[in-house]
């Protein structure tokens, strides 16, 4: 492998480094399960790890729940008489609205334990798009080499050239009609190259790799050794990048709402739409902002340290 | 290795040298020239007034501007034949001492001020002032277009050269040398307050002509200026054109010492483009600027807890729902227009969403204006006859694509999101199905609603002089419109109705028939809901002053001082 | 080696040309143009319909491009609409390029200075509370949205505290010579020390806000490569020959763990602009993310074509001259 310390960038590199732990994270051999559960086993140990996986467990919860948790309809006006754009643009806290109201006289509270759905959704469909896509080309680079290999990472190679979130604006601009779903598709199409090149790298990994060759010996046919043998062992990797997509997609969505991309109507509330639309209020009401804020900052953060740590588990060079 | 770093050093070396050989600071001069006139204007301080725009001025000469910010600064470096009143809307003499109209109305004698001189040092005469109308009238090719020149295109519709426009200018010849007479084509409520409009300030005909004033050319996507709009504007105005720093977004204006009037207030008015709304705030509240334009409703209680001053500018502004029966043929009958108008709950919107000294609207304009209707009310908040309208109508499952803009206030529209959910929750609770489309304001909002594609949106007017002609008569005189009145049998009958009340010479009579198509447009043609007026405010700190705000953002700041 | 070179120019040439024409159709895909920029709510559709052919967007995309094309070569890049009306979108991007340099330059400084000694201790310290500490710090500061931080700094720093300015490049009334449009170094040029100590103080806010990107790289790397490299035999022989630990840090282990981080650095231009562009605009600190992100919601057509075409060309001509320097140290390159 001609390395060019050089010129791949950064992101490639990590990308990189992950893909050739996929190699080793082999599901089919008895070292690889052993391997899953020493993971496992230093995982269950590691604090970063344990906070990290009980603040995802409790935003799943909370956005499963949600619509139970919420004391009011996270819609409803129910303040809007006591709003006055001058003298009291946000109701206070009071018994039954333990954060106050926004603007428009809604349950601040409300608005933030439903807006957990949305952002996890955002999260989720964003980064399982970028998956599906990226799943689909780096497995076809990978698996098939030559002329198509070259072609998809050309592109690939393009397109993680440009910083991920001018690319995200100027997909999410191109729709006539901004919603929650620009978002997702543009916050997803980003993550297709990183995670076409991952698939990638672990399938070459692979292709020559004992397992393989020994299927390709025994006549098994091309799809089913991709689809049995070498996608499995993707795996590890795949969910450690998921992970760490995940945490930024839900950033980016608050940078694009930031931005004015954001899905504008604001009925069913999002996070990161809800920091995006306190920027008016941020010297009168911060709390307006600060809370959306908090809920974004610790979900990914929470995201981002299980991502790494189980990044840092399955890295074979960190085993020692 | 080491003779590598060496000759980098070097290189470096040189590089930095001969940077500063030519990095000379220029900073004294300016010191200098003050030095050279010290306080000759005697009654003025040596403060220099510092103030946060919202945005940049596209040029500095209004003839070929249309927007608030340009006008913000060409308005002290200009002056027009006629003014506002500090204040009001209503108009005075400005550069024309006295005026006055022929019995058709047809001919203005504009008796010019005596000892007035342009920046450049030439004086103001009446062929000073013809010079002016002959340019206007005389723009060629690409400064025809109307995103040149909006306002004589709007306003005096068209040039020499397009005989297929009706153009109301038709000359201005030199009685003497300081008498101009103006002959429009025909009799309009208009004319001569137009003339107060920032757009038709007066010139010196010298530094035009040295500076290539009327040079405009579409080069790519945008319009060229000459150098005399960028760099060399020249009028009478108190301050004049210092500098403009694209690096920092600032405008610079002096003092101009030898101003006719009363001289400015302070030495330097500094104008800075600091787009952010919260941005502008802690500019002041750091005290790096002196005041701003437009600060967020929400924050008029606590920048005046904070000892600011905040000043607010009656509401000459319009906020109303355009609604276009040809997307939506259900709109095409005037109770299905009325439900829609009774159904939205007008004193609530106002209460919560717009700011104190905001009205719940009857009118398309606002209640200065001649011609305003004391019997009409707002439609009232009745969900109960609006539900009866609908179903009188057979449209009780009525659906309607309602849009919003987003990426934009206004200052009828501070904050459009809130407009529209309100709006859209009393749509909904009598039984319409809203179908919210969002769309951001430059990118397909403007075009849409004007090109028809929008059964329902939100947008406003705010006024440049006080005619109601202004309001209604650009909404609905032209039955191509955004309001699409020609796809309605009554669109002939206003059309008719407005051309007769603004060729009306006595403004009783006028006022009259202003009254009546008020009327007729509540009851009877219903083509927009009017919502609201919202009274935009401006604020300074508690150093600022002498400041008075006009109802049409036209603030002359050469009454500011600055009390440190 | 000419070969090689004439090979990789002809294939920059073809690759702007390309992201040109994507460019174009890409701006002219978007809903709305200039012409609602310019207009505003006041126009007619006769107004807009006379605009537009005096702009000639009513002209099918090709002929546009072709327009735009021959324009180029000839060196008029079209005047912008919105970001500085009536002025060459390539003055635009001179007047703008400085203040955006300034801020990365300052921002990745920042970065390096806390980044590489946080990383190399942490990775001295691995698995202690200091290590986990720097870790996690380097994650929190992933997870705070680059603006909501930017908010939250000035807030703090230039409201509340009063310490430094909340926007902007410099104070009115400075009235600095400008030489190279990067302010504090036109203050240290011509000894305006007064100018060059306020642009500095304008700069501090936002460069906080903007390292926090290229910080937590340069730590992740800088940790890692301190790691690897205090694992090799060549630093556990030094340890064994008894060589002094201070030694061994700084000839042995640092100098080795740079190399990669060295170039991680390099590579923080692309993430740099992106946070520009939330950074500028929380500051108003008018640099080419500041243009950007107005320039779009006003659709400035000349101003978004060439700047973006000016990163990309800047982008593109440092990887040609990284690639050919390599091409030159390793022949293997050129054979391929």
């Amino acid at each position: 492998m001609n390395r060019n310390p050089l010129s791949p960038t950064a992101k490639k590199e990590r990308i990189d480094a992950l893909a050739r732990s996929g190699d080793s994270g082999r599901v089919d051999s008895d070292e690889g399960v052993s391997l899953w559960r020493s993971a496992w086993r230093r995982l269950r140990r590691n604090v970063v790890f344990l906070i990290g996986a009980a603040i995802i467990v409790a935003f799943i919860l909370l956005a499963t729940f949600a619509p139970w948790l919420a004391p009011h309809d996270p819609s409803a006006r129910l303040l809007i008489d006591e709003v006055s754009r001058q003298s009291n643009p946000v109701p206070e806290a009071r018994p039954g609205f333990p954060l106050g109201a926004d603007d428009r006289g809604r349950d601040l509270l409300s608005r933030l334990i439903v807006g957990s759905r949305q952002t996890l959704m955002v999260g989720v469909m964003a980064t399982l798009g970028g998956l599906v896509g990226g799943v689909t080309l780096g497995t076809l680079a990978g698996a098939f080499g030559g002329w198509v290999d070259a072609v998809v990472m050309r592109v690939v190679d393009v397109l993680l050239s440009i910083p991920s979130l001018l690319m995200a604006f100027s997909i999410a601009a191109m729709f006539a009609r901004p919603s929650q779903w620009t978002l997702i598709v543009a916050i997803a199409i980003v993550q297709v190259p990183i995670f076409a090149r991952l698939l990638r790298g672990t399938m070459l990994a692979q292709r020559h790799s004992d397992h393989v060759l020994a299927a390709t010996a025994l006549g098994v046919k091309k799809g089913p050794i991709i689809f049995r043998h070498m996608l499995p062992n993707a795996m590890g990797p795949v969910i450690v990048q998921a992970t760490l997509v995940l945490a930024t997609a839900i950033i980016d969505a608050a940078a694009l709402s930031f931005l004015g991309l954001g899905n504008p109507d604001d009925r069913v509330p999002e996070w990161g739409q809800m920091l995006g639309a306190a920027q008016g209020f941020f010297n009168t009401f911060p709390h307006l902002a600060y809370y959306p804020a908090l809920c974004i900052i610790v979900v990914a953060l929470g995201f981002t340290l299980v991502g790494e740590s189980l990044r840092e588990a399955l890295d074979p060079k960190s085993r020692r | 290795m080491r003779n590598r770093k060496v000759a980098l050093t070097a290189a470096a070396t040189i590089l930095a040298l001969s940077l500063s050989a030519c990095a000379e600071s220029q900073r004294g001069t300016d010191d200098d020239n003050g030095a050279e006139t010290p306080a000759a204007g005697g009654d003025g301080s040596d403060a220099t007034f510092i103030f946060g725009a919202a945005g940049e001025p596209k040029l500095f000469d209004p003839f070929y501007a249309s927007d608030g910010e340009t006008f913000r600064v060409t308005r002290q470096i200009y002056e027009q034949l006629l003014d506002f009143e500090p204040g009001t809307a209503d108009t005075i003499p400005g550069l024309a001492e006295e005026y006055e109209g022929s019995e058709d109305g047809l001919t203005w004698t504009f008796k010019i001020r005596e000892g007035v001189k342009f920046h450049d040092g030439t004086d103001l005469d009446a062929a000073a002032v013809c010079a002016n109308f002959d340019r206007w009238y005389n723009q060629t090719g690409d400064a025809q277009n109307s995103a040149v020149t909006y306002y004589w295109n709007n306003n005096f519709g068209g040039f020499a050269d397009q005989a297929d426009r009706d153009s109301l200018f038709e000359s201005c010849t030199v009685a003497d040398d300081m008498t101009a007479e103006v002959k429009i084509t025909r009799y309009t409520s208009k004319f001569p307050d137009i003339l107060a409009h920032g757009a038709y300030a007066i010139h010196s005909p010298s530094a035009m002509e040295e500076h290539d004033a009327n040079n405009v050319t579409a080069q790519g996507e945008g319009f060229a200026y000459p150098a005399y709009a960028t760099e060399h504007p020249t009028g009478t105005g108190a301050f004049r054109f210092a500098s403009y720093d694209q690096a920092t977004g600032t405008v610079t204006l002096d003092r101009n010492e030898d101003y006719w009037g009363e001289k400015a207030g302070v030495k330097q008015m500094v104008v800075r483009s600091i787009p952010d709304e919260s941005t502008r705030r802690q500019e002041l509240e750091a005290g790096s600027i002196h005041g701003y334009d437009l600060p967020n409703p929400v924050d008029w209680a606590t920048l005046e807890e904070g000892g600011n001053i905040v000043e607010i500018r009656p509401a000459f502004n319009i906020l109303y729902v355009g609604l276009n029966a040809t997307t939506n043929e259900a709109l095409k009958d005037v109770n299905v227009r009325k439900a829609l108008s009774h159904a939205i709950n007008r004193d609530q919107l106002v209460q919560s969403q717009l700011p104190d000294g905001a009205e719940a609207a009857s009118h398309f304009f606002p209640d200065t204006l001649p011609g305003y209707n004391e019997d009409l009310q707002p439609h009232a908040y009745d969900p109960d006859l609006a539900k009866q309208l609908l179903a009188e109508a057979g449209q009780e499952n009525l659906e309607i694509e309602f849009w919003q803009p987003t990426e934009v206030t206004r200052p009828y529209m501070p904050d459009p999101a809130s407009i529209f959910d309100a709006i859209r929750t009393d749509w909904e609770a009598v039984g319409i199905t809203v179908t919210p489309k969002p769309m951001p304001w430059n990118g397909g909002y403007i075009e849409g609603t004007e090109q028809g594609q929008a059964a329902a949106y939100l947008l406003g007017w705010t006024g440049d002089y006080s005619s109601p002609d202004n309001f209604i008569g650009t909404f609905f005189t032209e039955q191509s419109n955004a309001f699409d009145t020609g796809n309605y049998e009554f669109a002939q009958e206003l059309t008719d109705a407005l051309v007769q009340a603004d060729s009306e010479p006595d403004p009783d009579a006028r006022a009259e028939l202003y009254k009546e198509i008020n009327k007729k447009i509540a009851d009877d043609y219903l083509p927009g809901l009017p919502i609201s007026h919202s009274p935009p405010a401006i604020v300074v700190s508690e150093k600022v002053q002498g400041l008075v705000t006009s109802p049409l953002a036209a603030e002359d700041f050469s009454t500011v001082t600055i009390n440190e | 080696m000419t070969k090689y070179i004439v090979r990789r120019l002809f294939q920059a040439v073809i690759a702007l040309f390309v992201l040109s024409m994507l460019l174009f159709a890409w701006l002219r895909s978007l809903p709305g143009g200039p012409v609602s920029a310019l207009l505003g709510e006041r126009s007619t559709p006769e107004d807009r319909a006379a605009l537009e052919a005096a702009l000639g967007l009513d002209q099918p995309l090709h002929i546009q491009y072709w327009r735009f094309l021959t324009r180029a070569l000839r060196g008029e890049f079209g005047t912008s609409t919105f970001v500085s009306p009536g002025t060459d979108a390539f003055e635009v991007f001179l007047t703008r390029l400085p203040a955006t340099i300034e801020l990365s330059f300052v921002a990745l400084l920042l970065a390096v200075a806390f980044a590489i000694p946080i990383g190399y201790l942490a990775a001295r310290n691995r698995g202690t509370a200091l290590d986990t500490g720097a870790v996690v710090t380097s994650l929190v500061g992933v997870a705070v949205p680059v603006f909501f931080l930017a908010f939250v700094l000035r807030d703090v720093f230039a409201v509340q505290l009063g310490w430094l300015p909340p926007s902007g490049r410099e104070s009115v009334g400075i009235n600095a010579t400008r030489v190279t449009g990067l302010f504090v170094l036109d203050g240290l040029l011509t000894r305006e020390w007064d100018a060059a100590w306020d642009a500095f103080k304008h700069l501090i806010l936002p460069a906080i806000a903007l390292a926090s990107i290229p910080f937590a790289v340069i730590f992740r790397i800088t940790r890692a490569s301190v790691l690897e490299v205090l694992d090799e035999d060549y630093v556990r022989t030094a340890q064994s020959k008894g060589l002094r630990s201070n030694v061994i840090r700084i000839r042995h282990v640092l100098r080795n763990a740079l190399i990669p981080v060295v170039t991680t650095i390099g590579l923080q231009i692309g993430a740099l602009l992106a946070g520009a562009v939330l950074t500028e605009r929380v500051f108003s600190f008018r640099g080419i993310g500041h243009a950007l992100s107005y320039g779009f919601t006003n659709r400035d057509y000349a101003v978004l074509q060439v700047l973006i075409m000016m990163a990309a060309l800047i982008y593109i001509v440092v990887n040609l001259l990284v690639d050919i320097a390599y091409a030159v140290i390793d022949p293997r390159v050129r054979a391929k």
